[in-house]
Order: C-alpha cells, then structure tokens, then sequence
C-alpha cells in the first residue's frame, strides 16, 4: 500500500469515528447551552441504543431498519424521560447538583443496562451490508460511507431546525437568556425538552453508526465514547455547534493519526493534551464566545 | 457589648480533641490486634480512612476554593506510584520507610499540583473542570505507557506495579487522617484559609483587597493534590499491587461524589459522607447487583431533596458544642455562619 | 521601582495638599472596547486628603475608570501614579498594596463569611505569618490573629458595627453590606478610598449620615477619598474638586460651585434629557 493510500485510509478513519463524536458532541454542545449542564449520562444513552439495535436485531430479528427506528426513538424517549425526572426538579439549584445528578443517572444505567444485560458483550449483527465502493483506486468500506453521508446530513438537519424554525429560534433564545425568553413568552420546559429530545435522536444515530464500525455492546462502553465526544464539544467551544461538529472531526482524525503511526497506546493522552494545549490558548474552545465578567 | 464567646479556651478545646483522638486510635488498634476486630473489617475501616483523606482534600478545592477539578484521582495516582516506587526499592525496613514514602507519596503529588495548577487554574468555572479532566486521564495514560518510553520497568504499565510492602496499618492510616483534618482546619482558620475562601466567595473583591489570587489558588489545590497524593500512599501500601485503570475519571467522579454528598465547604460532611460511602457498598457486598444501582437512585434522590448535600456547610467544632453545654446557647442564631467557617 | 516626578499639576488640589506629591494622578488614561472609546485623555490629580467626585450620565465611563484605576482593565494608552509609583503591569491585589482600596456599584461582599471575617480579609496584608506558622500554630500567629481581631473590631465601631461581628456577611441589611464593605476597604490601609456609588439605594437621611462617615474616614485615616455618585446633594456637599465625564472624556473640571456653572456639565445633563439621568 503506498503511502498516500495509507493517508487517504486514515483520513477516512478519522472522519467516520469523528463524524460519530460530532453527532454526540452536538448533544453536549446542545444541552450546555440550554441549561449550562455538562449531562454526563449523554454517554450512557448510546450504550442504551447500542443495546436496543443489538435487541431488535438479535432477539426480535427486526429488518435493520426497524432496528435503526427502535434505538433512534429509544434513545429519544429515554433523553426526554432523563431531563423530566432527574433534571428538572433541580432547575434552580446550584449546578454542582446537577452534575451529580447526570453521574447518578449515569452509574444507573451503566449498572441497570449490566444486571439486565450481563457484564460481557453482545455482539451486534451488522447492520449495513453495503459493498465496498472504490472511488480513484482507493476503497471506501460501505458503512464509512454510510456513516458520512449518515451525520452528514443528520447535521445539515440539524442546523436547518435551529436556524430556521420557531423552535430553533426558542433554543437560541432561551440558551442566550433564559429570563428575557421565559418573559417574551418563550415555553422554558417544552424548550428543554425538545433540545434533550434532539440531542438525545442525534446520540440514537450516533449509536447505531458506531454499532456499524464497532458491532458490540457492554454496559460501559458509552463512558469513554462520551468523554472522547465531551472533549470534542468543549474543543469545539460548548455551546457552539458548529464547534461541536468542528471538534468532533478533529478529535476523530488526531486519533486516526496517533494510531497510524503506531502511538495508538498513547491515543487517549493525545486527544486530552490537545484539548489542554486548545484551553490554554483559546480558553473558550477552537469556535466559543469568550467570556467577560462585569465589575 | 457582645465581644466576649461563648466558647471554651482554644487550647483546651485542641488539647480535648487531640486526647479523645488519642483514645480512638488505642481503642481501635486494641480492637484490632486483639481479633475483636475481624480482618476483613479492619481492611473496611482502613479503606474509609483512606477515602476520608481523598474527601477532605478533595474538600479544599471544591469546598473551600470553589473550584470543581475531576481529575483528583491523577493526584491520589502519582503519590501512590512515587511511595510505591520507593517501598519498592529502598533498603530501609518497610515500617520506618512508609512515613517517608508517604511524605514522598504528598510532595510528588504536591509538585503535580502545582505545574498542573498553575495553567488551570487561570481557567474558570467548567473549564478548570474539564482541563483537570483532561489531566487527570493523561496521568493515567503516561503511567500506562511510561516504560515503553523510558525503556526500563518503573511503574509496569498495564500489568501493574507489583509487591508494594503493605505497610498501611489502622494507627498509621488514622494518624494520617487526623494530621489531614487537624492542617486543614489550621490553614483554613488562618489568614491564609480566610483568602482561600475570599476568592471563593468573590475574586475580584478579593483582588481588590490585596489578595494575590494565583498564590492562594495554587496553594489550595496545591494542598489539595499533596493530600491526595498521601491518601494515594496509602492506598499503596494497603491494596500491595497499583494499576493505572484504578485511578481513572471514575475514581474522581467517586471523591467528589462524597464531597458533594456531605456537603461542599464541611469537612465533617466529607468525613461523614466518605465513611458511610465506602461502609454501605462493602457491607451490602451480598446484593453485589442492585448495590450499585441503589446508590446512583440514592445520588439522585439526594441532590433532588437536599442539593446542598447532607451538611450544607455546616463544620461541626468539638469545643463549639462543649462551649454549649458549659454556658448553655445563648447566642443568637445567625444564619449557616457560626465560627467554623 | 522608581518614583516618576508628578507633572505641574492641572487639577483641583486643595491648598492644604498642594505641596504634597499627589496620592493618584493619571497621564491621558484611555481604554478602548473593541473599537468604542470607552475613555479617553483622563488626566486628574487627587490630593493626599481630598475628596473628590466623578460624576457623569450613565455609560459615561465612571466605573471602567475606577476597573482601571485598580487593574482590573488593562488601559490602552496613559500612566497611573500612585503614590508617585507607576502601576503599569501590576495586578489589582499590588495596586491595593500600594494604597489604592475600592467599594463596588453592586456590592460585592464575602458573603457566606461573617462581618468579622470580612474585615479580617481586607487585614490580611497587615498580618505577615506565613503558610508555615499557620499550619502548626507557632506564637506569631496567635499573637497577629488576636491583634487584627482587635484591629477589626476597632474599625466597624467607626461606623457602629461591632456588635454585628458575628453576622453572616449576606444577611446583613444593604445599608449594613455598603458600610462593611467601606470598612473592608479600609482595612487594607488605603492612601485612596474609591467609592462606587456609595449612596445608591438609600434615602435622604441615611445619605446624609453616608455624607458624615466619608468625612469621617477622610479625618481619621488622613486619606483621600474618591466617589461616583448620582446623588448630587451628596457630591456637592462633601467633594472639594468635581470631575465631569461624558462619554469616556472629562467636559469639566473645578470645584461644586465651578461645575454648578459649568455650560458644559448643564447641557450633558439636561440638555439631553433622554439620557439624563
């Protein structure tokens, strides 16, 4: 394999793990900048859709389509059914609290998916069988194919519903002041919900396009998967989703590439020295709004 | 004129405490060597001694510096390696070594503290959060790969650091804890305690008050990470093997659980909440599957009903309470701030 | 650090200072905020007992000039003297050690301390035992923590606040949290005292009781004392020299009656009434 080939191979990598990190990195993004929460049980709720796919797929035999509805929609329910019964009757408290309840609810689905389903993994069957395509001599596996064009167009959405629609506006305002929205007769709840419905949808296809490239799932699989997408929101600039889609791509390729040249071990330092070498230069991430007190 | 307290002298109050400490260690290592303590049990009360350190250091930063690092366990992880490295190699005996390799254990993490702390800690809010994270996990990950560098066995990487004497015993890990509470209490009972929570409270009137906000946050987390590294020490010579996955974001995220849980800025919150943390899962061992999943249901019924944690900020204070029972409590209720703070 | 010889002085020094090196003095102070001149050629010099007021309509830049006289902003271009000393590159908490101490528009108290406690961090620099001392209870610290608790109880009696010591900072009353932050400041044993709107809030008599404990201050700590204000019964009744600013630059300089006069200083408050205040 020539050199060049390799790069164009590892490009490829990167883009397809880095398109998965921008999906759930949107997420983070979108919750922090609603209801300033790093919701560390983000993580967990592809776990759950790995898990919901690996259901309907292998016990229930579900056509991969159906598969892909029940986790997205899962997925969806479960980040609304979190943000009601853990998180809003905290709204008001200080933010530390919060974050302890994301931890709670994290452990108790790591822990809840384990006792249900065991501590070692099922291994999913796959779910797109796409031959490979070769575009210029190179070889494009199906599913990196389908991943991109997959979070590709998940984002185009995405970005279309929060410019351009009257809910997108609500998000915008509501993350921008939630006092001055509640009083121009924005719904602060309804608000939150839709923004954790969306983000969680987004982590569902974000779990079924990981399930594609790593066809398994164990109860703590979305802990380092999260952390790695967290650090992508917060390269990006939290709160920011071109950030997010931006940090996302950038820590799938820095990944890729520690890999490559053989440091793979390293791999994990690498993405967090990065994010501390980005913090220290621009303290609110590669794309965020830097900060002012008022004296 | 109100100037006078209700409060017996301070040092009757320190000389009271340090005697019922006193009796607590004979008593307790009596009950030990004697057998009325079984093994096991004795291993509990050590590994609540040891997550109390965590949680009363962990306190510092979080309580009484305001700040929310997550990567306390990198700190717990560099001062076990550094003791362990050293039990491993001195040629001294194991029991006259380990307060050296302890203090060596508490200055290794307290040099880490400092190079990481002075970068972090120019960040705010949940970026300090995040940028600890970020060196808490590359911590664990030099420790892991450390040796392919180096070309020479130090820390074994993932097969981890093997037969560390076990030299922690309930006397030296109590003794431990009760140095970490009693120069807590004295740093934050001083001036320098005082700009700690200035900053805390408000940093910028704290810097208009002549108070060099990088030195006391450095000195904060600094004393933060040397507790945790003492703590790390200990938990080295208690568990006799160290693996860097031990001292992951998880392990953070269960510190600062108990220091949250107890109340953020009360150390006797943390004592408590790390106690009973560390007590409850080891004695419901036997519901091994639905242990785990109580406790994240009780994490989130907690913050739920009481989001300032079991303590608030509430600090209990022996002679405080002695000072009660003497002159009766006479004094006027003010709100959550009474002396301790 | 070199003392810089203060200019021909082109202000409102009262005789009794006018042989003194001025305790403040700024050299054509500016800062821009992306591109607006938020302030601009501010040149003043304060007397060592003087007090003096900043007045202007609101936006003019009165606090941003009180952030830069303290280094919470960096100024763009201009000197500031303090005591003769250039406090170029310094942060905030080593011009508060070279004498210059604050009150903020929103109080910014410590909160969840008691009243005592306040005082005891504006008297931290005047206690001098270290890390060490502390830790393990040497005499130095007794001895230095029982005299700033005398030192502090001493300074709320100046404004009767002694027998609030215990109180939680927070719960105090509002008039209570503008004198304990006054009395905070002054702890740290300020050549200038900035007070930022020291009157808001407040009615008529307690005003006039505010006016009393600024002469007070400036009689017993032979201080100068600086203040924003609204209220313009206080400022012309207490302030020896004005400054006027409007939209970042002084438009006036002098004493009460001179401003009082002044066609310029009319016509930035009335002249424009949808912006007066």
């Amino acid at each position: 394999m020539s050199l060049l080939e390799t790069i164009f191979r590892q490009i490829l990598n990167g883009l397809q793990s880095g398109s998965i990190y921008a999906l759930v990195a949107l997420g983070y993004s979108m919750v922090y900048g609603i209801i300033t929460l790093l919701n560390f049980a983000h993580g967990d709720i592809i776990m759950v859709g790995a898990y919901l796919a690996w259901l309907a797929m292998a016990r229930l035999a579900l056509n991969p389509i159906f598969a892909v509805l029940v986790a997205v929609l899962g997925c969806t329910i479960l980040g609304m059914a979190i943000e009601k019964v853990a998180y809003k009757p905290l709204r008001g408290s200080p933010r530390i609290s919060l974050l302890i309840t994301a931890i709670g609810v994290s452990y108790f689905l790591e822990n809840a998916a384990q006792m249900i389903f065991g501590a070692s993994s099922q291994s999913i069957p796959a779910i797109i069988k796409l031959r490979a395509i070769t575009l210029g001599g190179v070889q494009i596996p199906g599913t990196a194919l389908v991943t991109l064009l997959t979070a590709g167009a998940s984002m185009a959405v995405l970005t279309i519903l929060v410019n351009h629609t009257r809910m997108g506006r609500a998000m915008r305002a509501v993350s921008e002041d939630t006092g001055a929205a509640q009083l121009m007769g924005v719904n602060i709840s309804t608000t939150i919900s839709f923004t954790f419905a969306l983000g969680s949808a987004l982590a569902g296809i974000g779990s079924v396009l990981y399930s594609c490239a790593y066809p398994q799932a164990n109860p703590t699989m979305g802990a380092m998967l999260g952390l790695k997408a967290f650090v992508a929101a917060v390269l990006g600039g939290i709160g920011s989703l071109p950030g997010a889609m931006v940090g996302g791509f950038a820590i799938g390729l820095a990944e890729a590439f520690v890999s490559a040249v053989g440091l793979s071990a390293w791999k994990d330092g690498v993405v967090f020295a990065i994010l501390i070498v980005v913090l220290l230069v621009r303290p609110t991430g590669l794309l965020g709004k830097p900060m002012h007190e008022k004296v | 004129m109100k100037t006078k307290r209700n409060r017996i002298p301070t040092l009757l109050g320190y000389a009271i405490n340090l005697a019922l400490f006193a009796a607590f260690l004979i008593l307790g290592d009596g009950l030990i060597q004697s057998g009325a303590i079984s093994k096991y049990y004795s291993k509990v009360v050590m590994l609540i001694g040891i997550n109390v350190i965590l949680a009363v250091s962990l306190n510092v930063a979080t309580g009484y510096l305001g700040q929310l690092p997550l990567g306390h366990a990198g700190f717990m992880a560099v001062g076990a390696y550094a003791s362990a490295i050293f039990m491993t190699r001195t040629a001294l005996p194991a029991s006259p070594a380990f307060p050296i390799g302890i203090l060596i254990g508490g200055a290794v993490a307290a040099a880490f503290g400092i190079i990481i702390g002075i970068p972090a800690l120019r960040l705010r809010g949940d970026y300090l959060a995040i940028i600890t994270l970020g060196f808490g996990e590359i911590i664990r990950v030099v420790l892991l790969n450390i040796d392919d560098v180096l070309g020479f066995t130090l820390t074994n990487g993932a097969a981890g650091l093997q037969n560390i004497p076990k030299a922690t015993t309930f006397l030296n890990t109590f003794v431990c804890v009760g140095l970490t509470c009693f120069l807590i209490h004295t740093m934050m009972k001083s001036r320098h305690g005082r700009a700690i929570l200035a900053l805390r409270d408000n940093e910028i009137a704290a810097d208009s008050c002549g108070i060099n906000a990088t030195y006391y946050k450095t000195l904060g987390f600094t004393a933060s990470a040397f507790f945790a590294g003492v703590a790390g020490a200990l938990y080295a010579g208690y568990i006799g093997i160290l693996n860097p996955g031990g001292f992951g974001f998880m392990k953070s995220i269960e510190i600062l659980v108990m220091v949250v849980l107890g109340g953020m800025g009360s150390m006797v919150g943390s004592v408590l909440s790390a106690t009973v943390l560390t007590a409850v899962p080891e004695l419901l061992r036997a519901f091994a599957g639905y242990r785990m999943i109580v406790y994240a249901l009780l994490l989130i019924v907690v913050m739920i009903f009481k989001p300032s944690g079991l303590m608030g900020t509430y600090d209990f204070s022996l002679s405080r309470l002695l000072g009660k029972l003497f002159y009766g409590s006479s004094r006027k209720k003010q709100g959550k701030a009474g002396d301790a703070r | 650090m070199n003392r810089l010889v203060p200019l021909p002085s082109r202000s409102l020094i009262p005789e009794r200072d006018l042989d003194k090196l001025p305790i403040l003095e700024t050299r054509h102070l500016g800062i821009d905020f992306g591109g607006l001149n938020a302030v601009d050629d501010f040149t003043i010099a304060v007397g060592r007992t003087e007090i003096c007021g900043l007045i202007g309509p609101n936006g003019a830049g009165k606090t941003t000039i009180f952030n830069l006289l303290t280094n919470v902003y960096r100024p763009t271009r201009g000197t500031i003297l303090v005591d003769g000393y250039d406090t170029l590159g310094m942060s905030t908490h080593q011009v508060n050690k070279l004498g210059v101490a604050r009150t903020f528009q929103n109080i910014r108290l410590f909160r969840d301390m008691t009243v005592e406690e306040n005082v005891l961090v504006g008297l931290h620099n005047s206690m001098k035992y270290g890390v060490a001392e502390s830790l393990f209870r040497f005499p130095s610290y007794w001895k230095q923590e029982k005299r700033a608790r005398e030192k502090a109880l001493e300074l709320l009696s100046l404004f009767d606040m002694q027998d609030m010591a215990s109180f939680q900072a927070g719960s105090l009353p509002y008039g209570a949290q503008r004198r304990l932050e006054m009395v905070r400041a002054l702890a740290t044993e300020p050549g200038i005292l900035l007070l930022d709107e020291p009157a808001a809030g407040m009615n008529p008599s307690e005003t006039a009781e505010l006016m009393q404990n600024i002469k007070k201050v400036r009689d017993t700590f032979n201080i100068a004392v600086m203040l924003i204000e609204h209220d313009m019964s206080l400022v012309m009744g207490i302030c020896e020299g004005i400054a006027v600013l409007n939209y970042g630059k002084i438009i006036a300089k002098g004493t009460p009656d001179e401003i009082k006069s002044n066609q310029a200083v009319i016509e930035a408050y009335l002249g424009r009434q949808e912006e007066g205040t």
